[in-house]
Formats: structure tokens, C-alpha cells, sequence
């Protein structure tokens, strides 16, 4: 009885603490705890991973960090939450992370039924095939019948499950729950194919597989996949900064401010849209509840979108990737910021 | 109150032991309903708060996953309550198999231990040391590895006969066409277990009247060959095989042993039987040495002393440990999702993934475990108070 009533109290004491962790708007919350708490992926070469010092880096983290300079001015108060893809929405859900920002596609459901409003795309990307050359497949019309290593907990088993219906091709998909015994399987033949996103298998075919050489992404991208972070339903301020944050590194691009040059455009800028975005002319800030130079801060410290891109997953890197869909809206691409005014 | 002063020492209401016994009981009961309310209402609240959709009705909905093996027909047009029912039988067919296999190999194994030949104890030393000190996760990681890379892809595997396939896509085999005849011979097979079963009560009460026991192995074998024979015939006979091809990348046709189902029921059943052998050596070993000489003095044969003296003995010490050793083999078979067998906990967060309501399929997860489980006790419990001593207590 006396172990039972002592077992039952530390229940009840725990569950209490866990409960009233979520209170308030995540802005105070944030500022009190003195550091932003982000969901990233738990290792995904060029979106979010730890380098050889333990520094995250990646196009993901850097939104986290790009938030924490705009709420704080120090890009490094940021705790990092490496989440698998089941945990991820939960984490957001039940306020274990501020923001999940861990290559997430937007769609209909999450962005509903499962309280999550969604930021800015940071990726568009689609979903494709990864093949060995020894297959002899040129098109990924060409499957039936093929068996598909794809991870648990993703869109990307509907969407494998999808084409393969809609073209009336038979599927036999292997469904792994981690990404390393994914690549594993998929590495030691248990799969003719391999079903990711696009970028995803780029970063696979670089680093995962023995030969890069002997494997080929095929043409085809199946599905449309807006890899966008997200915040929960029910906070319209923290929302706007974090969607705000993303636009002022995609407008800092636009307007040609980078990190290197950030000091002197602030000083000589004439363009009302870059004294605004700086800081320079006041009044952003505060209809944000930001520092004025929340804009300054993000771009000085972490970058425009254009340095985050080529960093971590641009043609100089080993995922070699293009900016095809993620270029400016006036080069092509789909990355267009509303006007800061 | 009425009874006189049984228990109540003349002290105060609130001294009496009694008393306050039944004060410490409602306490506590009051607390733990108090805290599970809280929860349940704390969670329903929170889930309200941020617009988070409840309610099963999502099991109704097209699912529109694959799902790489299933004991029923299952597409991804099915629905997220089919594809859980998957799951659930896919554990349900890894959990039967591994409790069969792990009984079998570790009763031997442990009888093994007790040899008088050093080499054979030693082996069997060996053997339960090695596999019960090393998680099952990574023996499970080890086996998959071993399969799907030490097997040859599809177009070179290795090829027995014709249609017996072994590559790293899994062991393919020919099947029969299920037809009437098939049925038939299966009910035909239960009918013989029956008729075995009742053979046997027949033969005991005629030895309990006049001390002769009627042969029961004859018949006994004729009904377990024959019924099923006649099902077979009367269904027409069928002979037809599904004989497995190479067409494409893969082969179909026939049936298949999948590798994911290989190494995680592999694993399982050599894990699982690394500690039914210890139960088993133990239960010999508590069977005192005495009933066996006594046994002997009596003029039991051999395998006499074993069946009637020491095997009733014994399984009244093995059964208790060897049922939690049945629950832990069904609840590590969740380990699944690891290696790709796709299990109840694999379909059901596929599920939770997405749907997002992650409070009904973890809920659905533990109930079906539960139910498993106690199912499972529940038969052994009954077994163990049909072997166990009689009157004894």
C-alpha cells in the first residue's frame, strides 16, 4: 500500500509538471526561458546536422537561428531537438519545441486537423526515385513490380502508393522506421528502389551509398513536396515572427544584402524597402514586438537565403542541388516576399 | 458496526486499525481516479485548445499506404482500420511462430545444459550466454544484415528446384491454389485432432476400469493421415500449384518467407528460447533426485520416469516464468518496425503519421497488446491450475 500511494504521488507530481509546461503566448514563453527550443531532423546532411564540432548546421537550423537573432539579436540561443519523423508533429503539438523546422511538407491535414500552421516554404521540393545504374531503368514508369525502400512516418509512402496506383504498376514497398537502416536496406540490394524527396536522395546519394557514381536519381518527380517549418495553431504573433523572419532573409537576397555588406547598406541605403527591413527607418520592429533590428540582426548573423542556400546544399556542395524551384520569384523561382512596409 | 467490539480495541474511532485501513483505501482510490480524470480531461482539453481532430472516425478512411506483407487481401484502397487489422494479425502470425520455435529450441537447449557429455553443456553454455546477454535490437539488426546482404539479388538467387527460390527478396516457394479440396482437408486435419483427443480419454477411462490400455497410436495415426486425405478427395482432388517465375525485378507467384519476417522471428525465437532453457533446466533441477531413484527402484523404464515423474513435476515450476516469457517474445515483436515487418506498431504510427491523432492509435496499440496479452495469461493460468497439485493447499 505504502509503496503504491508513494508510486501514485510521483505520478500525479510528474504529469502535473507536464502539463503546465504550455502556457501563454511562445513569445514570453521564449524570451523567459532566454533561449528558442527547435525540432529539427535527427541527421539529414544539408537541412539540419551536426558538423565535425557539433555545430547544427543546415538549410533548417538556419531558420531557427535566423528566429533566435530576430527575437534575441544572438543567433546561438537556440537548443536544437533532434526529432524522428513520427515525433515531430507531437513535439510541436504539445509544446516540447517552439517551432519544427525539419523538412516538413505543408499539406491539407497538418496544416488542419493536426493544429500546426505553416511558415514559408524554405525548399519546394518533389518526390523522386533513387536507382543502381546495374537496374537498366531510365524512367521511373518503368517500376512495376519493384520493390520500394521508403521510411516510415512520412507523405512519401502515400504519394509512392499513389503513382503506383495511378499508373497500374504493382508495388511492393519496404517500410523502415529509421534513415540509416533505410539506406542500409536499400545498400545492400533488399530494394530495387529507393523513394524520397528529391533533395533527400541527393544527400543520400552523396553520402550515403559506397559508389555515388553507380546510382541515379530518375527523372521523374512524383508529387509536389513545399518543405515548409511550422508553429501551432493558436498564436497569431509568434506566427507572423517566424513567417517574417524567413522573408526578411528571402527579401535580403532580393534586395542584394548579405552578411558581408549588411553594415555598410545599412549606413548608405536609400531604398525606403531596405531602411525599413534594416531598421534603419523605425516601426517593423513594433508591430512585430521586435527589437527594430530584429531585420539587421537576422541577415547580419545568419545570412539572406541565398548564402543559407549555396552553404548547405547549393551546387558547391555535395548535394550538388540547383535552385530550380527555390530561386527568386524574377529568376524563375518561387521564392517571393511580401513587401515590408 | 453491529459486530461486538471484534477488532476494536477500546481506542477512538480514528486509532482503530480497521478503520483506518478502509480511510487509507478510499484515499487512495480517490487519488488515482482523481489523477486518471485529470488526465483524460487535461489531454481532451488540450487537444480542443489547439484545434487537434479526435474521435475514431478516421478508421473508415482510405488509408493509401502499401503495406509489404499481409495474412488478408489488403490494398492501399483499404482503409486505416483494414491496415491496422494487418498489423495485428502480421504480429499475431510472428508471435505464434516464435513461441512454437522458442519452446522447442529451448526445451532442448536446456535439457542440453544438464548432459553428462562436457561438449554438448558447454555448447548449450555457450548458446544461452551469448544470446541473452546481447540486446535483441541489435541480434535483430544482425540478422537482417546477414540476410539481406549475404543473399544474392532476384536474378542471381539461388534456385533448389523449380520454383524454390532463396534470394535477398526472401525464400519463394510453390503454393497450392487454394481451393474446395483444400478446405476440406483442413477441417478434415481438426476433425482428426478431435477424434485424437477423444481416443485418448477413452483409452485412459478403459485403463482406469480394467487396467489395460487400448492402443492408440494406430488409430490415433490413421485418423491424423486419413481424415484429411478424404477431405481432399471429396473436394475433387486438387493438385494445382502457384509455382513462383522470375518476371521483371522480382518474382511472383507462390508464397514467400520475407526477410523481414526471417530475422525478426529468428531473432525472437533465439532470444526468447535462450531463457525458456534456463527455465527449463531450472524446473528439472528443482524435481528432487530421490523421485527419480525412487522411480527407478519401482521398475520404471526410462522414458517413463521422464513422462510420469519428473516432466508433471518440473512444468508445475516452469509454467509461471515460461508464460511471462510467452508476453515478453509478443511485446518485443514491436521491435518490428526496426527492421520493416510491418506489425501492429508499424501500421498503427504509419497511421498516427498520417492522420495525426496520435491519442486513439497509441491507444488502439496498447489495448490490442493488452488483449493479446492477457489472452495468453489467461490460458496459461488455466494450464498451470490443471497441472498444478490437487488439494494441496
Amino acid at each position: 500500500m505504502k509503496r503504491f500511494l508513494l508510486a501514485a504521488t510521483a505520478v500525479a507530481t510528474v504529469s502535473l509538471a507536464a502539463t503546465s509546461a504550455f502556457a501563454g503566448p511562445t513569445l514570453d514563453a521564449v524570451k523567459k526561458r532566454g533561449e528558442l527550443v527547435c525540432g529539427v531532423h535527427t541527421g539529414l546532411a544539408g537541412f539540419s546536422a551536426p558538423d565535425d564540432k557539433g555545430n547544427w548546421k543546415g538549410l533548417d537550423v538556419d531558420v531557427c537561428r535566423a528566429v533566435a537573432a530576430a527575437v534575441f539579436g544572438d543567433d546561438k540561443k537556440v537548443k536544437f531537438v533532434p526529432l524522428s519523423a513520427q515525433q515531430r508533429l507531437t513535439a510541436l503539438q504539445s509544446g516540447e519545441v517552439d517551432i519544427l523546422s525539419r523538412n516538413t511538407t505543408w499539406t491539407l491535414t497538418r496544416d488542419t486537423a493536426n493544429g500546426l500552421n505553416f511558415t514559408p516554404p524554405n525548399y519546394y521540393d518533389g518526390q523522386g526515385f533513387l536507382v543502381t545504374k546495374k537496374l537498366g531503368v531510365k524512367s521511373a514508369k518503368e517500376l512495376n513490380g519493384a520493390t520500394v525502400c521508403v521510411q516510415t512516418g512520412t507523405t512519401t509512402e502515400q504519394n509512392l502508393a499513389d503513382y503506383f496506383r495511378a499508373n497500374n504498376m504493382k508495388l511492393n514497398a519496404v517500410t523502415i522506421e529509421k534513415l540509416e537502416e533505410v539506406n542500409a536496406a536499400y545498400v545492400a540490394g533488399r530494394c530495387d528502389a529507393y523513394t524520397s524527396d528529391a533533395s533527400q536522395l541527393a544527400s543520400i546519394r552523396a553520402n550515403d551509398v559506397p559508389t555515388p557514381d553507380d546510382h541515379i536519381i530518375l527523372p521523374e518527380i512524383i508529387s509536389k513536396e513545399p518543405l515548409a517549418p511550422s508553429v501551432r495553431h493558436g498564436d497569431d504573433q509568434w506566427f507572423d515572427i517566424v513567417k517574417w523572419t524567413q522573408y526578411a532573409m528571402v527579401s535580403g537576397e532580393e534586395y542584394g544584402i548579405t552578411s558581408a555588406n549588411v553594415d555598410d547598406v545599412a549606413k548608405t541605403a536609400t531604398d525606403p524597402n531596405v531602411k525599413r527591413l534594416l531598421g534603419v527607418t523605425p516601426g517593423m520592429g513594433a508591430a512585430l514586438g521586435l527589437d527594430e533590428k530584429w531585420g539587421y540582426n537576422v541577415i547580419k548573423q545568419v545570412g539572406n537565403y541565398s548564402e543559407s542556400f549555396e552553404a548547405n546544399v547549393g551546387p558547391k556542395t555535395p548535394l550538388k542541388l540547383e535552385r530550380g524551384l527555390n530561386a527568386q520569384w524574377n529568376k524563375g523561382g518561387l521564392m517571393y516576399a511580401p513587401p515590408v512596409r | 458496526m453491529t459486530e461486538p467490539n471484534k477488532g476494536r480495541s477500546g481506542a477512538s474511532f480514528f486509532n482503530d486499525v480497521r478503520v483506518r485501513g478502509i480511510i487509507a483505501q478510499i484515499v487512495v482510490l480517490g487519488l488515482f481516479v482523481g489523477l486518471i480524470g485529470y488526465l483524460v480531461s487535461n489531454t481532451i482539453h488540450n487537444l480542443e485548445v489547439r484545434q487537434i481532430a479526435t474521435g475514431l472516425g478516421f478508421l473508415s478512411r482510405e488509408a493509401g499506404f502499401d503495406v509489404s506483407e499481409s495474412v488478408i487481401s489488403y490494398t492501399p484502397a483499404d482503409t486505416f482500420g483494414r491496415v491496422i487489422i494487418v498489423g495485428l494479425l502480421n504480429t499475431l502470425k510472428v508471435a505464434v511462430f516464435g513461441v512454437v520455435i522458442a519452446t522447442v529450441l529451448g526445451t532442448v537447449i536446456g535439457v542440453s545444459r544438464l548432459s553428462s557429455n562436457w561438449l554438448v553443456a558447454r555448447l548449450a553454455t555457450v548458446y544461452v550466454e551469448g544470446l541473452r546477454n546481447i540486446p535483441l535490437l541489435l541480434q535483430l539488426f544482425f540478422w537482417y544484415a546477414l540476410i539481406t546482404v549475404s543473399l544474392p539479388s532476384p536474378r542471381q538467387a539461388h534456385k533448389f528446384a523449380e520454383g524454390w527460390f532463396l534470394s535477398n527478396r526472401g525464400f519463394k516457394f510453390p503454393w497450392p491454389v487454394w481451393e474446395h479440396g483444400h478446405t476440406l482437408g483442413v477441417i478434415g486435419l481438426l476433425a482428426a485432432v478431435i477424434a485424437i483427443y477423444l481416443l485418448g480419454r477413452r483409452a485412459n477411462r478403459v485403463q482406469a476400469e480394467t487396467g489395460n490400455r487400448p492402443n492408440v497410436l494406430i488409430p490415433g495415426l490413421a485418423a491424423l493421415i486419413g481424415l484429411p486425405t478424404v477431405g481432399w478427395l471429396i473436394g475433387g482432388a486438387p493438385t494445382a500449384f502457384d509455382v513462383p517465375a522470375l518476371t521483371g525485378f522480382n518474382f511472383s507467384g507462390g508464397a514467400l518467407i520475407s526477410p523481414e519476417f526471417a530475422a525478426l522471428l529468428l531473432g525472437l525465437s533465439l532470444y526468447t528460447s535462450s531463457f525458456i532453457a534456463e527455465i527449463v533446466r531450472g524446473g528439472i533441477i528443482a524435481v528432487p533426485w530421490g523421485q527419480t531413484e525412487a522411480a527407478v527402484a519401482l521398475g520404471l523404464r526410462r522414458g517413463l520416469v521422464v513422462r510420469l515423474i519428473l516432466l508433471p513435476q518440473a512444468l508445475r515450476v516452469v509454467i509461471p516464468p515460461l508464460t511471462s516469457q510467452y508476453l515478453n517474445l509478443v511485446k518485443n515483436s514491436s521491435l518490428a518496425v526496426a527492421i520493416g515487418y510491418p506489425d501492429l506498431v508499424g501500421t498503427a504510427n504509419t497511421t498516427i503519421n498520417q492522420t495525426g491523432q496520435a491519442v486513439e492509435g497509441v491507444a488502439m496499440i496498447m489495448l490490442a497488446y493488452l488483449t493479446v496479452s492477457l489472452t495468453i495469461s489467461a490460458f496459461m493460468n488455466w494450464y498451470n491450475g490443471h497441472i498444478s497439485l490437487r488439494g494441496g493447499r
